[in-house]
Formats: C-alpha cells, structure tokens, sequence
C-alpha cells in the first residue's frame, strides 16, 4: 500500500473516532436539556410568588430598606458571573465573559470599583490565567445546580453589600448569566439584582394588573428584611437553572456541528483516498505494461 | 367561593387545589384564613400549614423559611422547602 493512501486511512479513522465521541456527546446533552428545561419550569412559580410579593412591598410601602434604596454614590460593584464547569460548548463561556468585560468596562469609566464573585470551571480558570483577582468562587455542579448553592451566593452578596463601603462592601450588584431563549438561542443577560429593580423581563407582573392593598404581618420593614434574601435567592437560583439549560443546548449543538464537520472530514479523505488507490494501480499497470514493452523491444 | 390554595418550593409546586381554610403560623401566632380574608403578606415560622379542602378533606404541609400571601381568594404558601406531610 502506497503510503500516502496509508495517510488518508489513519485519518479516516481519526475522524470516525472523534466523530463516535462528538456524536455521543451530543445525545447526551439532547436528554440532558429536556431535564434542565423542566427544572427551569418547575421552578418558575416560586420565583414568580416571591417576585410577586418583593413588588407589592416594595410598591405599598415607603420604607427606606437598604436593599431598596439607591446610594447617593456608587463606588464599588460587584459582577456575578454565571459560566459553567465545562467547556466544548461553543460560544456558551466567551459570551458571558465578553459580557462582562463590557460591564465592567463600563462600570469603571462611571468611575467604579469592580469586584467579581465567579461560578464555574472555566471561569475561574479565566480570571486565574489572567492573573485577575475575584472575591469568591464556587464551582462544581453547574450542570446540575443546587438550591443550596444559591442560598450560598446569596447570603455571601447580601452580606457583602449590606457592609459598609468603607469597609470593603459594594454597592451595587449584577449577575450575568446565558439566558436559555429556545433550543438553537441562547443569549448573555445582563441584570442589575441589587438595589432592587423589581422590574424585570419575563417574570414581571403585568403592568395592567393592579396589585392590592397589602396588609403586613408583622411590621413591612420585617417583612421586606425576610423577603429580600429569598428574593435574591430565587433569582441567581433562576439564573443558575438558565445557565444550566442554555449550557445543555449549546454543548448540543457545538457537538452536532463538531460531528457534521467529521462527517465531511470522512467523506473528502474518502475521496481522496479512493484517487490515491486509483492512482496505485494505474501507476502499476503502466509499470507492468512498461515493463513487458520493455521486453518485446529486447527481443 | 372556595380559597385558591398553592403550596410552592423552590423546586417544584408541591400542591395546588381549592380550600375552604388555612391555618398557618406566622411569625405573630396563628392564623386562619377564610374566603373573602383582606389581601395579606406574612412571614411564616418554622410550623405545620393546615389546608382544609372543599368537602371537609385537610392536608398539612411542612413550610419552613418561608411567606405567605392572601389577595382575591388566592392564598399562595412559599417556602423554600415545603413538603406535604399528609
């Protein structure tokens, strides 16, 4: 066998195998969105229960809560990134991490300070090869998350912006995270959480709809001091189900594109090496042809 | 009119249904809610909530860590963990 034929089998068979792996991969995700998506639903109603009632506080009632009220100035912000654990998933990281440069690009030419709190492998690894500082991480369990996971950020950024400026808190809070629109989009959100703008994308009350008169047990500024923790919980646990959904989807298709692409690898080595064999054997008849002129003329 | 009764967790509605009352322990003492109850946001203590079905059927739930709000008859029980113990 010629040894460039030999070249195009061993690359043949390097793209079958990849594309076994890709193809695999792929299935996997396909069950693994619809699972992500369910969670997502399932988990709707308490989210939108608590947006719910944080709006009706935050509307019926005039109290300042720190959570609510907006600081004169704004000095430090916090960017909450919701990346993943894994890459091989297209654009799915680069685009919540381009994100958040922009913001925080933007947040420093308004003159703050920005302080990053980091979910994910691959994010983490990106701060880490840039030799860039963050103040907490969490990683692991980006496919899957928990709600215990949630609880933990939260508390960790509520307690960071209730702190004082001068001692090292922020003031303001934003999380970025993919959100899962359909199968085939999958867009970087960005949201300002804290302090509270109640009014946000999908989970908005309809603006016509008239809350009523709330009564508060007990007191409304209790009240809110017990909702608002739950609220931001529900939130980056919202964001955390999305991240993971739109994770799923998009590791779907970087794999489907990956396996078409071997696909096409296979065919064109194919042809190529069927030219190569032809190419032997044409060579061999006109040696072997070559060969017996050769011995006419002899004679 | 019966009461709209959802019990909600994090991860899943865990019961929805019609109600004649609930009975939940808010952070002030307990309280009953029957239709027509004034619009209300609570803060629940750590305790049982008592749904009493139309026909006289009762469920109990295990809220903890959680609220609870009443407008228009729709009676929504939030908890971050929330089972049905019945």
């Amino acid at each position: 066998m010629g040894a460039q034929l030999r070249v195009y089998r061993s690359k043949i068979r390097s793209a079958q195998t990849t594309k076994k792996i890709t193809r695999a991969m792929e299935l996997i995700s396909a069950s693994r969105i619809q699972k992500a998506q369910q969670r997502v639903a399932a988990s709707t109603p308490y989210s939108r229960a608590v947006t719910r009632a944080v709006s009706a506080v935050a509307t019926f009632s005039n109290v300042d809560h720190i959570l609510t009220t907006e600081p004169e100035k704004i000095e430090r912000a916090a960017i909450v990134v919701f990346a993943s654990d894994r890459g091989l998933a297209g654009a799915f990281n680069s685009n919540v991490l381009r994100a958040s440069e922009e913001l925080a690009t933007l947040l420093k030419s308004q003159g703050k300070e920005v302080v990053y709190y980091v979910i994910g492998r691959r994010a983490v690894g990106y701060f880490g090869f840039r030799r860039r500082a963050f103040e907490q991480s969490w990683i692991g369990g980006t496919d899957n998350p928990e709600f215990e996971t949630a609880k933990e950020i939260g508390e960790a950024i509520v307690a960071k912006f209730i702190q004082p400026t001068s001692e090292g808190g922020v003031d303001e809070i934003h999380v970025i995270y993919n959100r899962f629109i359909s199968m085939l989009t999958q867009e970087p959100q960005v949201v300002r959480l804290l302090p509270l703008e109640v009014v946000e994308g999908v989970e908005a009350p309809d603006a016509s709809e008239v809350l009523p008169l709330y009564e508060f047990e007990p007191e409304v500024g209790d009240v809110l001091d017990a909702l608002l923790p739950v609220y931001i919980e529900s939130r980056i646990f919202n964001a955390m189900l999305q991240s993971a959904a739109s994770k799923h989807a998009a590791t779907q298709k970087a794999m489907k594109a990956a396996s078409d692409n071997a696909d096409g690898l296979i065919r064109d080595y194919t042809r190529l090496a069927n030219n190569a064999r032809q190419a032997e054997i044409t060579q061999q008849i006109s040696e072997i042809v070559g060969g017996a002129d050769a011995l006419v003329v002899k004679k | 009119m019966p009461l709209q009764v959802s019990v909600v967790s994090a991860d899943q509605q865990v019961w929805s249904g019609e109600a004649e009352m609930v009975v939940a322990r808010t952070t002030e003492g307990e309280i009953g809610i029957l239709a027509g109850h004034t619009p209300l946001l609570a803060i629940l203590a750590s305790g049982e909530v008592r749904v009493t079905q139309v026909g006289g059927r009762k469920i109990t739930a295990d809220a903890a860590e959680g609220f609870l709000s009443v407008e228009h008859d729709v009676v929504t029980i939030v908890a971050r963990d929330a089972q049905l113990t019945s």
